[in-house]
């Protein structure tokens, strides 16, 4: 199969108005990824069908990754007059990348038996604007996970033709995989609790704190 | 591709059918073969509507049994996962730690040791064994033999747990491979246990094979009943029997190569028509070509440790990045995406269960045939519930 | 003719219940609880602690390091240390668990609390019939219901009982060995040390007269 950088030029030349972008893969082993936008990433998807050359007929796995809000902080050297004198001094900025959410789609090849090309979509934000263009038209096997991924993640897909709950029930509310996701307080009585769930145990029933000891 | 394949069926309006004057005939019928249900393999509900005896829609409702397998792996070490990985498909535990094992290997660059690799294609192909026979107990069961035959596959089903059990403590929650390798070694007197339990295996296909592949009353309700073409077939990724059945010669032990399985000498079954009756005779031919990987396997084993020097148990931290990693698993392929951020815990931890996926088209193979035979087509499709809803 | 192979099917039948009369290897039904088949070696059910001799509460190897409920995957045990130390198989004074607490209606039975035991005092039982109709205190072992003596861990899995005694057999001669060594050691540098100032005794001249009298005893 050919390489990611081969396929981004002929993504290009046959979608101008596409913009494809090689992600790296920090593990070695791992296949590098096509970042491509929303607006075009229908017909991205289609030409990496079609192609004659990639034939990528099989979408194995659609998965959706919740990234939130990431603070970034960096030194910098930033030039201070200090007392009349100019120097510089080391400043530390703070800069916020915004959340997103992403679905990865994992493509290969039955009838060539490569693969994979992995395809990621961005959402623009994590609030309202979350919809993504569907490829279940393309690939029937993504009906169902796409389907996850907005039952758990709350990605909207333009041009699903069922898009409803899957997993959850139907009246259910909130997007459980989200990082930022608080469960509901249900309280179950747990004779050995740890960490986060010892918290919650302390609110309905007093909880032997494990620093003391009676002996 | 012709778009025909991609569209889901129309089957979302559904009205009766009219006679000449206008009026509808009748009403159609509306059932949920719900979640309490002993046909329908775990706690699985499909909303059916019915005219007459005729399936028009079908909708699978699923979800009862979602334990939030990812969340959990996303709190947890991916030591830790290794236990929960056996509950996913709770018949082929050893299928599942392998698949994740391997994707941690390949994340972390672990390499394995020969005899580990070596053990686990055993371990593999004796899950596929009993994954099958119990499968097949249970399509004859679903067509009415209720329980003698699935007793004779459950009897055999016994002694290659019995096998598991010795070496990993476990019958079916086995928690035995590690990154980089197996737990613990098998013993000779292991292998030759296996070794005995291999060669009876092909007697006892022969005798189970009278029940299937010739009796009247299994071919007239299982041929021609529930057909997938392949274009539909590939388009909906389907993985496993079901698409082999359908004529697609796609098995990941040839495509991947993973493992050692490029050593071993075996062929893969392909069907033609893509009906019911072909699904299960790949699945018996699938069994028969695991009996000979098993002896081959069991005869070149070599000696050796069976982990690798450079693994450590606790506080294993795999470099960031992601990886996906997929094993051909008894249903079908089954895979993992691993997204690392350098912490002891993953940052997204994803299965792709096959039996979720060969779902998708359960609707397209029932519409027009009759309630009963959608029984008989879900247990077709095998499906186990604790990969469906993880 | 129609039917043939169903007749073929039903034979088979007939020759698995019928030879269930004659031969053993069709009759596999055991009648339980009357009959019970023998469990393997290696099975494991839920953890145990381990102790060494006869007291339970003076032998029992756990040290309360707590690595085991750091990698418990569902988070089933529960352990509060003591405030007091007591000598350990290898003589030293180590800590001990106050608490050790395993609620086995969460316990899936992994063993990873097993393999990542520095000490080899945590090991699984074989015992299943373990039902009660407390649902949450019954079913909550503490320590004094964990703690089964190294005999009965022989009894239970004999080949894995071997290894951990030769490790801990092991680890007690490597501390005795350097116990012995740095008593030698320290012989050897008491003895250096007495040379050393009676050399340095005999070479030196007399300065100033020392008081040889030794100093009246204090009131």
């Amino acid at each position: 199969m050919e390489t990611l950088e081969q396929i981004k030029v002929r993504l290009e030349v046959a979608l101008p108005s596409a913009k494809v972008e090689i992600l790296a893969n920090e593990c070695a082993l791992g296949e590098r990824s096509l970042l491509v936008d929303a607006a075009s990433g229908f017909a991205m998807a289609k030409f990496l069908r079609d192609d004659t050359q990639l034939k990528l007929d099989f979408c194995s796995n659609v998965t959706g990754v919740d990234w939130p809000d990431k603070e970034f902080t960096e030194k910098i050297k930033v030039k201070q007059t200090v007392d009349g004198v100019e120097k510089e001094v080391e400043d530390v900025k703070k800069t916020v990348r915004p959340g997103y959410l992403e679905v990865v789609y994992h493509l290969y090849s039955m009838a060539l038996k490569h693969g994979p090309v992995v395809l990621r979509l961005r959402t623009e934000n994590r609030a309202d604007k979350t919809h993504l263009p569907s490829l279940t038209p393309l690939w029937r096997g993504a009906e169902f996970q796409e389907r996850e991924v907005f039952d758990l993640y709350g990605v909207i897909f333009d041009g699903h033709p069922d898009l409803r709950r899957i997993l959850m029930w139907d009246e259910f509310d909130g997007f459980p995989m989200r990082r930022d996701y608080i469960a509901p307080d249900d309280f179950e009585y747990e004779p050995t609790p740890h960490d986060e769930v010892l918290v919650e145990a302390k609110k309905h029933y007093p909880v032997e704190p494990k620093a003391e000891v009676k002996a | 591709m012709n778009a025909v394949a991609a569209m889901p069926p129309k089957s979302f309006e559904v009205k009766p059918k009219l006679d000449e004057s206008g009026t509808p005939i009748g009403e159609l019928l509306e059932i949920s073969m719900g979640p309490h249900h002993p046909s329908t393999h775990g706690v699985f509900r499909m909303d059916v509507v019915l005219d007459g005896e005729t399936v028009v829609k079908l909708k699978p409702v699923f979800g009862y049994l979602h334990r939030n397998h990812e969340k959990i792996g996303e709190n947890i070490s991916y030591l830790a996962s290794m236990p929960y990985t056996d509950r996913l498909d709770y018949f082929c535990s050893m299928t599942n730690n392998w698949a994740y094992a391997l994707t941690v290997e390949k994340l972390a660059g672990l390499a394995v040791p020969e005899r580990a690799e070596y053990i686990r294609v055993i371990m593999a192909e004796l899950t596929r064994l009993q994954n099958h026979t119990c499968l097949i107990g249970f399509f004859v069961q679903d067509m009415g033999a209720l329980g003698t035959p699935m007793m004779y596959a459950f009897r055999e089903r016994e002694k290659i747990l019995d096998l598991f059990e010795s070496v990993s403590g476990a019958r079916m929650m086995c928690n035995y491979m590690r990154f980089g390798g197996v737990r613990v070694d098998v013993n000779d007197e292991w292998i030759a246990q296996t070794k005995k339990v291999v060669s009876d295996y092909s007697k006892f296909l022969d005798e189970f094979g009278t029940f299937l592949t010739e009796n009247e009353i299994v071919l007239a309700r299982t041929q021609f009943i529930g057909v997938m073409s392949k274009e539909l077939a590939v388009n909906a990724s389907i993985t496993g029997p079901m698409l082999r059945a359908a004529g697609v010669n796609y098995d990941l032990r040839k495509v991947d190569k993973y493992g050692i399985y490029s050593r071993f000498n075996f062929q893969v079954p392909v069907g033609e028509h893509g009906d019911i009756y072909d699904r299960y005779m790949v699945r018996v031919l699938e069994m028969r070509e695991s009996i000979k990987i098993l002896e081959q396997a069991l005869r070149d084993i070599p000696a050796g440790p069976v982990m690798d020097p450079k693994s450590k148990l606790r506080g294993f931290r795999p470099k960031p990045g992601e990886v996906y990693g997929r094993v051909e698993g008894p249903k079908g392929e089954l895979g993992f995406y691993l997204i690392s951020d350098g912490s002891p815990n993953p940052y997204r931890y994803r299965v792709r269960p096959p039996s979720f996926v060969n779902l998708t088209i359960l609707e397209d193979m029932c519409l027009g045939h009759r309630i009963s035979d959608a029984v008989v087509i879900l247990g077709s499709v095998d499906i186990v519930l604790g990969e469906v809803d993880r | 003719m129609l039917g043939e192979q169903i007749i073929k099917g039903m034979a088979v039948t007939a020759k698995n219940f019928f030879g269930s009369y004659v031969s053993k290897e069709r009759l596999t039904t055991v009648q339980y609880p009357e009959e019970h088949l023998a469990q393997k070696e290696n099975t494991r059910q839920f953890p145990f602690l381990v102790y060494d001799g006869d007291d339970w509460e003076k032998g029992l190897r756990c040290v309360a390091c707590q690595i085991c409920e750091k990698e418990c995957p569902p988070k089933c045990i529960y352990i509060v240390k003591s405030k007091d130390k007591k000598p350990d198989y290898k003589g030293q004074m180590q800590v001990y668990p106050a608490t050790f607490d395993i609620d086995i209606s969460v316990c899936m039975s992994c063993q990873i609390c097993v393999e990542v035991c520095p000490f080899e005092s945590i090991k699984m039982d074989t015992k299943f019939e373990l039902s009660t109709d407390d649902r949450f205190g019954g079913l909550l072992l503490t320590k004094d219901k964990l703690a089964k003596s190294n005999s009965y861990y022989q009894k239970m899995h004999p080949q894995d009982a071997a290894e951990s005694d030769a490790v801990i057999a092991g680890e007690k001669a490597k501390a005795e060995a350097k116990a012995k060594a740095a008593a030698e050691a320290k012989v050897k540098a008491d003895a250096e040390a007495k040379a050393k100032a009676a050399a340095a005794a005999a070479t030196t001249p007399i300065a100033a007269p020392t008081p040889t009298t030794p100093p009246p005893p204090a009131k």
